[in-house]
């Protein structure tokens, strides 16, 4: 037997015991070592006959590959053997909770605006502000309500001084007043925030949230009034039909005014918002005056359109199906838990309003 | 204004039917807002008589009545009116009955231990009046009903208007039935008052005196002499009743039924106790008068009253007073119809917060062509009813009332409501609702009626048109979806994207009130001034919030009781600086209490703490935008934060405004308000302190650079004085070589066991790397030794060793 079939046979043998890792090294260094086996074998082949040369070379190096993929598989599946032994003892319950997280939420309100804003947006409204504290030029004589008009007893007013010149805005309206003074026309805005009456039973709260509407431009009428109103209803409550009524009111700042009413009907003690027989009132709107146009020195012989304020904390309540306006200021973290929203869920035109 | 279909009858004529009625209302302006019906549940209130009443046994304020409810029935009530007496009249509610104020049905109950069957009723109770002082008193008249029905059977329900307050002529029946048929609902009954022909002389003499601010403008009168007054008649009573009015006596009721009928309020005085005539003038500081409503009235000057020899009467178009007031005795009466300024009016019952009927018409604005015709009418009924001789009417005026004139362009129409109605429709609905109408050229010349104070441009005059010819008859014309401006602007944005991170972060969305609690807000209100509102819904809600904790707080401690431990909520919105328009700030305000991982198997409890706060801070400062390597924080913080664990934070090294605060709440506080939890904690961002971005995210993108040569980390033990922060070795390190030094971080705070007393061992690991080559050892020892000489010169550090 050659040497070359000798040494196969004997490692050929030693690998097929079990053996550890260590052994296996050993095994590896004797035969590929610098003075191992094969390495020794190669180190020949120089020394043999030429005539013969090319075969022993030939296999001699089967042998190598041999037993060297031998090791090799031999190392892998020590390992993974081992890694199985390892996991086998790292088992755990699965089942036990996650480290702990929380979630924080979007309040109606806010997600209501951001509701309104979106569907403003599309139409091309942008958003202005005014403060909360106003002077009373601009909550009520700007707005054609005069001292002494009848029409003050409707807002119960929260006053910050004696002379009743500074108070808590009653309305969004002045807003309207501080844009057309800031700019020239046309105006095409709304106006979302914080309104105030001192008026505090289970359907009123002194604070609540409005937004008003503006649209000033050369040739805008009733029609387009009605128009943008059922858009936004539509839009608002998702849904492909909306029944509404407009009704003769009056605002002492639109003429002519009218209040909105939709059709309602309630199903499994669950309002269903553009059916049904019965009518809801939702906002009040008109034609801005022109006794307010000429105070903000809008010409309005050359300018006139539409204002409209809605209440969007009963907006909330009628699309979420909240029934206590008084629970909205109340934060209590059950409400807010259920009422409230994921600040992902940002209503934006492309993907809707809400999921 | 309530309202019912039969009275309105007197002014209609119309088969339609009530269902009808109601819609066509609200179609024109006149909304319904509520029909009730009176006859079947009314029914039940009976007219009975408190025979004795004894103190209840366990209750101080109440008494136990034995009530005469006819047919020798006697039910046992208790009442907790103090005018319950013996002898009394009053009306009776048995149990099944609802109260028609509450909806309430009564039910047999023990009220302190005594049953009691059934109930006493106020006015109020019975939407008679707003008297909810006490038990409806009856008067002698109704001894022979004792047992009977106090309402009287009704077929018509109860409608109540909310009538605008520009419509003071809709305030009476004849009003709404002239809309009503101006809208082709039924045709206006022609009623022209006769006049009365009167050869007996007006003996009272009235004058208006002229002088500055007189409200009064014209007092018609005429004398009424020897009349018998006495209950109303069957007919007249039932009017009243089926609008939920209290009957009186005639003359009273007289009054009454002409200014529901027309909208003409008048006044009946027993012309026997006045002295000498009338004058109208403005009244006198300090003069006082006992009004109808039994209260003593003590005066300002210049409100409009009329007076006599005596003195104050009654305050013209508001109240008459008990000294000249009717009675069932009265035998002269003078009659009043007059003409009140309507802002006199509402300055005086302003001031005395009165408010009455009569008060509520002349505010908005009274017929001043009626007079003649509400003395006609009352002065007839009362010579019916309660006989006498009517005297010559006498008016007298300081001005004469002027028509109102509109030029109306009927194009204007149709540019304000975008449809069109024809011209002949146009001058029909006008004429229908009293105008005269003249056409002048293509031009419409229009003579305001009387009753209308409401008009006085073309653009009322649209309003008139549309609403009568309908508002369904306007178009919809669908908006374009166009935008010329962006929605939101950059504060704006930032204000919802602040809301949002937040939120992120596990804090729940609060919504509270501007206001609050001065107590608490005093505890946050550092040195801003305190605003207080004049007029608070009551006095724990009566500043404006300084800041915006105060309510957290409060809302935190009660969902604590609710038996909530861990707890974050935040608000975002304004706080009050200032009582002027626009002395406010923006805040995001957040707060959490209790622990993090409470009871958690496999993370170890521990309380919420300043670095919590300070993590949603910054981490919220670094979403929006804002570099966290420029902020600087330093600890002076105001006094409401934990002194010694809170920070306040800028956006860079400028120091110009404080973007925020955060820290744990000062210990005192809670103690004070006695909030039981085991840390609190919060933030305050100032939103109007941001920087806005100048460059958009677009902007901001473009280039795209980093380094790809090798990093080295080396880290650093400094021992320093316990003063010096660990922000100011960070900027020392950061300082050496802006481009070299990518990251500081600490990562080990040490004090005690070898470290000297009053110092601190602080470890930071440094990232080192150069975009434009790899790092030699050479290098990386330079700039280690510059880093130690750097720091241990900048702050008194030295390395340890």
């Amino acid at each position: 037997m050659s040497d070359l079939k000798k040494i196969k046979e004997e490692f050929l043998t030693k690998l097929s015991r079990k053996l550890d890792i260590s052994e296996i090294n050993q095994i590896k260094s004797d035969l590929f070592g610098k003075s191992g086996l094969i390495s020794t074998q190669f180190k020949k082949i120089g020394t043999i006959a030429e005539s013969e040369r090319k075969k022993f070379a030939s296999d001699l190096n089967i042998i190598k590959d041999e037993l060297q993929n031998l090791i090799i598989s031999k190392i892998n599946e020590l390992e993974s053997a081992e890694i199985n032994k390892k996991l086998e003892k790292e088992k755990i319950d699965i089942t036990l909770p996650e480290r702990s997280f929380v979630r924080g939420k979007i309040h109606p309100v806010s997600q209501t605006i951001d509701e309104i804003s979106s569907i403003f947006s599309e139409i091309g409204f942008s958003v202005e502000e005014g403060p909360d504290v106003e002077n009373e030029y601009n909550n009520f004589t700007a707005l054609n309500t005069p001292e002494n008009h009848p029409a003050r007893d409707m807002h119960d007013t929260f006053y910050l001084d004696e002379k009743k010149q500074k108070l808590l805005r009653t309305h969004t309206s002045p807003v309207q007043i501080r844009t057309m003074l800031k700019d020239k026309p046309p105006f095409k805005i709304i106006a979302p925030g914080r309104t105030y009456r001192s008026d505090s039973d289970q359907t009123h709260s002194p604070m609540f949230h409005q937004v008003e509407g503006l649209h000033i431009d050369k040739n805008i009428n009733m029609g387009h009034l009605k128009g943008c109103l059922n858009y936004f209803i539509k839009e608002f409550f998702e849904v492909d039909k909306i029944k509404m009524r407009f009704r003769p009111s009056h605002f002492p700042f639109t003429e002519p005014s009218a209040e909105v009413d939709i059709g309602y009907e309630i199903k499994d003690e669950k309002i269903i918002i553009g059916e049904g027989n019965q009518w809801l009132e939702i906002l009040g709107c008109g034609m801005v005056h022109p006794n307010v146009l000429k105070n903000v020195k809008v010409d309005p012989s050359k300018f006139q359109g539409y204002a409209f304020g809605i209440g969007i904390d009963r907006l909330a309540m009628l699309k979420y199906g909240i029934n206590d306006l008084r629970a909205f200021f109340d934060c209590d973290y059950r409400w807010l838990n259920h009422f409230g929203f994921d600040p992902l869920d940002v209503p934006t035109n492309y993907r809707g309003l809400s999921r | 204004m309530i309202i019912t279909f039969d009275w309105l009858k007197d002014h209609l004529r119309t088969n339609l039917k009530e269902k009808n009625l109601l819609e066509q209302l609200t179609n024109i302006g006149l909304e319904v807002e509520s029909v009730e019906s009176l006859s079947a549940d009314n029914e039940l209130f009976k007219v009975a008589e408190i025979i004795k009443t004894e103190k209840h046994p366990n209750a101080d304020r109440l008494k136990v009545c034995d009530v005469n409810i006819g047919e020798n029935e006697i039910k046992k009530v208790v009442c907790g009116a103090e005018n319950a007496k013996e002898g009394l009249l009053t009306i009776y509610a048995p149990p099944g009955a609802i109260i028609p104020k509450t909806k309430t049905k009564l039910v047999v109950a023990k009220i302190r231990g005594v049953t009691s069957y059934g109930m006493l009723c106020s006015e109020s109770e019975l939407n008679l009046s707003n008297e909810s002082n006490g038990i409806t008193e009856l008067t002698e008249e109704f001894r022979k009903n004792i047992g009977k029905n106090y309402f009287s059977k009704s077929k018509s329900n109860l409608i109540d208007l909310s009538i605008t307050p520009n419509r003071p002529d809709c305030l009476g029946f004849r009003g709404i039935a002239r809309d009503l048929a101006a809208s082709g609902f039924g045709k206006l009954v022609d009623l022209k008052e006769k006049k009365i022909h009167s050869k007996n002389k007006h003996t009272l003499k009235v004058k208006i005196n002229k002088e500055k601010g007189q409200g009064c403008i014209a007092f018609g009168s005429c004398l009424i002499k020897n009349v018998k007054n006495s209950e109303s008649p069957k007919w007249l009573k039932d009017k009243l009743i089926s609008i939920g009015q209290k009957p009186i006596s005639a003359i009273v009721d007289i009054t009454n039924y002409v200014m529901f009928d027309i909208n003409r309020p008048l006044h009946a005085y027993d012309a026997d106790k006045i002295e000498k005539g009338i004058t109208v003038r403005n009244s006198k500081f300090g003069e006082e008068f006992i009004a109808l409503d039994n209260k003593k009235y003590k005066l300002e000057s210049g409100m409009c009253v009329i007076s006599d020899n005596k003195g104050v009467l009654g305050l013209g178009g508001i109240i008459g007073g008990t000294r000249s007031g009717t009675e069932f005795i009265t035998k002269n009466v003078l009659l009043e119809s007059a003409y009140f300024e309507p802002g006199s009016i509402r300055n005086t019952a302003k001031k005395l917060s009165l408010d009455t009927d009569a008060k509520f018409r002349f505010e908005r604005g009274i017929d001043p062509l009626s007079i003649e015709d509400g003395l006609n009418k009352a002065a007839k009924l009362i010579k019916e009813i309660c006989g006498g001789e009517i005297s010559k009417i006498d008016i007298q005026k300081i001005e004469t009332h002027k028509t109102k004139k509109i030029t109306f362009d009927p194009n204007i129409f149709e540019k304000i409501s975008g449809f069109k109605i024809s011209l002949k429709e146009m001058i029909k609905i006008l004429e229908d609702l009293g105008f005269e109408v003249k056409k002048d050229k293509k031009k419409l010349k229009l003579s305001v009626p009387s009753w209308r104070p409401d008009i006085s441009q073309e653009v009322d005059i649209v309003e008139e048109l549309v609403r009568i010819s309908g508002y369904e008859k306007i178009k919809y014309i669908d908006p374009i979806k166009q935008r010329k401006k962006s929605t939101l602007n950059k504060f704006q944005k930032l204000f919802h994207f602040l809301q949002r991170s937040v939120a992120s972060k596990g804090y729940l969305e609060a919504i509270t009130w501007s206001f609050t609690d001065k107590r608490y807000n005093d505890y946050f209100r550092d040195t801003k001034k305190e605003i207080k509102i004049i007029n608070p819904i009551s006095s724990e809600l009566g500043v404006l919030r300084n800041s915006i904790f105060p309510n957290l707080i409060m809302h935190i401690n009660k969902n604590l009781d609710r038996g909530f431990k861990d707890l974050s909520l935040f608000e975002i919105g304004p706080i009050f600086n200032g009582s002027n328009p626009g002395e406010q700030n923006t805040v995001v305000c957040g707060l959490s209490a209790g622990k993090k991982s409470r009871l958690s198997w496999i993370e170890k409890d521990r309380n919420v703490d300043v670095f919590d706060a300070k993590r949603d801070l910054v981490q919220t400062l670094v979403e929006a935008g804002y570099k966290s390597e420029k902020f600087f924080i330093d600890n002076e913080t105001p006094n409401y934060y934990h002194p010694g664990k809170s920070g306040r934070l800028f956006l860079n090294n400028g120091k110009n405004q404080i973007a925020a605060y955060f820290g744990e709440i000062h210990p005192n506080i809670l103690k004070e308000i006695d909030i039981k939890t085991e840390s609190l904690v919060g933030f305050e961002i100032f939103m109007e302190n941001l920087k806005l971005p100048e460059k958009n995210l677009k902007d901001l993108k473009v280039k795209f650079s980093f380094s790809d040569y090798q990093k080295s980390e080396r880290d650093f033990a400094f021992i320093v004085n316990k003063d010096v922060n660990a922000q100011d070795l960070i900027d020392s390190i950061s300082s050496v070589d802006k481009s070299l030094v990518k990251d500081v971080k600490v990562f080990d705070v040490y004090e005690g066991d070898n470290i000297p007393e009053n110092q601190k061992s602080i470890a930071i690991s440094v990232t080192i790397q150069s975009s434009e080559r790899t790092l030699n050892e050479n290098d990386l020892e330079k700039i280690n030794n510059l880093i130690i000489k750097t720091v241990e010169n900048k702050t008194g550090a030295k390395i340890r060793s």
